[in-house]
């Protein structure tokens, strides 16, 4: 049976699990049309035109887990960022696990969007949130027909979260194949702070396919900084839908750290609602063999004195590919915007390949917007003067991309990713550098 | 210590070096002067084994070992060491951090293990008193942003810290105020022994002034075709380079 038929027909299924005289069942039900009419985009559509999902569909995907499963915390404690204090919502094959996870209702709500969806205390911000900036696209669509689990993050006024939070999925190859399909919800009400981190982690060599769908919401003056950590094996392929809604003089971050996993493709949207807005999109790429790699960005600036930076760096070896397909769209009324894109990539093999494509719909006309992009080798002045400094070809190598990725880093604001994702591109670039990164 | 023979060498095909010879013996300082792309910094660049530069006849010697098949970073592993003329930006790459892995990947390749850290840090600020360099220039990205005098400056300091045997120091007095000069060329005095070679590439006779030569050589069209002591130099300033074509010519 293709994918999408095993979807549709599981759909059915699912529905005798669920409660389906809910509203959220009406949103479910209407998204698995969608779904069922779009099927899953092909490279004829110009925004998958460099990105196949051949690949990583022909599997037999389970797509719901049949045993619950359990994994001992020292086994993946170094997929988390262990050596600080953080609230966690762990899940394993798509299921909550209770025993790797630290949630709290204490002020402010880390916990599971099960809960929210069924318990009648979330119901309001449920109906004012959930589903409000997903779009309708066919693999988001998927994603809100299944939606069910995923980790529900509500912030009330003025407050700064004590600690990070951390989102980890792990897979344990239980199934031979999994879908998954998390749905995370996360409100950050008036002057409020968080930060957060998410991680997906296959522990096996069975195909996994996360199809996630994560919606923002940053209300007056909040603070979030977002960290996406895609350092999966190369049996695992993620799809990631964020989207981001931000009002007055709010400021968000999302960086992506994308060095592993199979097929990898980030829809990133940015829309900002309200004036004196901050919009911060980087990413670092550093992939080999055949990964696959696509950045696809939308920045909506659709009210005035707003910014938006973009600053992409990517680095690709072996057969590796990359698309970065940036989009920033200034509205009429968005005047004085400042918005800002680079995307800059190396290719250290012959083979490896980059599709790179600034989008700009500007429709204001005072408005600063600038895009740059770059593909190019490594600077050989820059290799020579290295070398005869008596660091070799491969160590020269592995400084320079390193500098060349280092000032995304510049924004990160917990010192813990920032060296846990230095030691990775060291790693990565396969070198050890002369002093501690 | 560094013996070239007949050295020819060619960049995309186009003959630069047309047969040079040149001996530096431990403890001499040799100055090559010549007018513009008389190969002076291709020279350089050849010692220093740089890939895009082809030799095609000949050989360079270091304490008789044939070098030519040599990577850029073995030579630099042997002791020979170039200041550029225009040094490279590297931007997210401290001085320090920089210095550190050219140390220990030197050392690495030696057998010996990496530099401890206080040692390290010794030899930092010992170095760096001794070519005038705030401290906190260290903690700056390599050449980044830095003025030309800056960057020069952060040239000898690095030589300071690897201790070649042998240092070319090409157009080094280039983008130099005289106070620079000075310190310049009092850091390469102070590192001088009978034991290294240094070699002044310069346009001018100024920075002789500084670092006194044994030995003045003429390149001209690829080739050595005068060579004298200290002299020359003045005689070079006075009169131009003319005098010298004119007598090739002859």
């Amino acid at each position: 049976m293709e994918l999408k038929e095993k979807l549709i027909s599981s759909f059915l299924a699912f529905e005798n699990h669920v409660d389906i005289d809910s509203p959220i069942h009406d949103v479910r039900s209407e998204a698995i049309k969608i779904f069922e009419t779009q099927g899953f985009p092909t490279k004829k559509e110009e925004a998958w035109k460099y990105t196949s999902l051949n690949s990583i569909l022909k599997h037999d995907y389970s797509v719901f887990p049949k045993n619950e499963n359990t994994i001992e915390y020292n086994d993946v404690k170094k997929y988390f960022i262990h050596d600080i204090d953080s609230y966690k919502i762990v899940f394993i094959d798509g299921k909550y696990s209770s025993h790797l996870s630290q949630t709290t209702h204490d002020g402010i709500d880390v916990c599971l969007m099960s809960s929210a969806l069924n318990k009648p205390k979330y119901q309001l911000i449920i109906q004012n949130y959930f589903n409000k900036i997903a779009s309708k696209d066919s693999l988001t669509s998927l994603n809100t027909a299944f939606s069910q689990e995923g980790a529900y993050i509500q912030i009330p006024k003025n407050k700064v979260v004590d600690k990070p939070i951390q989102i980890i999925h792990f897979s344990t190859g239980n199934e031979s194949a999994l879908m998954q399909q998390p749905r995370n919800l996360i409100v950050v009400n008036e002057n409020s702070h968080v930060q957060i981190i998410e991680r997906h982690q296959s522990l096996t060599e069975n195909p996994v396919l996360t199809n996630s769908v994560t919606e923002i919401f940053a209300n007056k003056r909040a603070i979030i900084d977002y960290y996406k950590v895609q350092n999966d094996n190369e049996h695992a392929s993620l799809i990631d839908n964020t989207f981001i809604n931000q009002k007055q003089e709010s400021h968000c971050s999302v960086h992506t750290f994308s060095f592993g996993g199979k097929l990898t493709r980030n829809n990133l949207n940015f829309y900002q609602n309200g004036e004196r807005i901050d919009s911060t999109l980087k990413g670092v790429t550093i992939i080999g063999n055949k990964q696959h790699v696509d950045h696809n960005t939308l920045v909506h600036h659709i009210e005035p004195n707003c910014e938006s930076h973009q600053d992409y760096k990517g680095i690709f070896n072996d057969s590796s590919t990359g698309v970065f397909n940036g989009k920033v769209v200034v509205n009429k009324e968005a005047q004085k915007t400042n918005a800002f894109q680079a995307n800059n990539n190396i290719l250290v093999s012959d083979k490896a390949s980059i599709n790179t494509k600034p989008q700009l719909e500007i429709f204001a006309d005072d408005v600063k917007c600038s895009h740059g992009c770059t593909i190019g080798q490594l600077d050989e002045n820059a290799m020579f003067y290295m070398r005869s400094r008596g660091i070799p070809e491969k160590e020269a190598k592995g400084l320079l991309m390193y500098a060349f990725s280092n000032n995304v880093l510049n924004s990160v604001k917990i010192p813990e990713i920032k060296q846990r994702i230095t030691k990775i591109i060291a790693t990565k670039l396969g070198v050890n550098i002369g002093f501690d990164l | 210590m560094l013996k070239i023979k007949n050295l020819h060498a060619s960049v995309e095909d186009k003959a630069i070096l047309r047969g040079i010879n040149l001996e530096v013996k431990p403890g001499e300082v040799h100055a090559i002067m010549g007018p513009n792309g008389s190969g002076k910094s291709t020279l350089a660049s050849v010692i220093a084994g740089k890939e895009e530069y082809e030799v095609t006849e000949g050989q360079i010697l270091l304490n008789d070992e044939d070098i030519d098949e040599l990577a850029a970073e073995e030579r630099a592993h042997k002791g020979i060491f170039l200041s550029f003329q225009y040094p490279v930006e590297i931007p997210g790459v401290s001085v320090t951090n920089f210095m550190k892995t050219a140390i220990n990947e030197t050392r690495k390749a030696k057998g010996l293990e990496d530099m401890p850290a206080n040692e390290m840090l010794k030899l930092i600020r010992e170095k760096s008193e001794l070519l005038e360099i705030d401290r906190k220039f260290l903690s700056r990205s390599l050449n980044e942003g830095f003025s030309g005098g800056e960057k020069k400056r952060n040239e000898i300091f690095q030589m300071a810290m690897l201790e070649p045997k042998l240092a070319i120091l090409d157009e080094t007095d280039s983008g130099l105020d005289i106070d620079a000069l000075r310190i310049v060329a009092n850091g390469v005095n102070k590192l001088k022994s009978k034991d290294n070679a240094v070699i002044v590439i310069t346009h001018y006779q100024r920075l002789l002034d500084y670092i006194v030569p044994d030995f003045v050589h003429v390149l001209h069209n690829g080739r050595i075709v005068k060579s004298g002591g200290k002299e020359l130099a003045h005689e070079l300033e006075e009169k131009g380079y003319d005098w010298i074509k004119e007598e090739v010519k002859a």
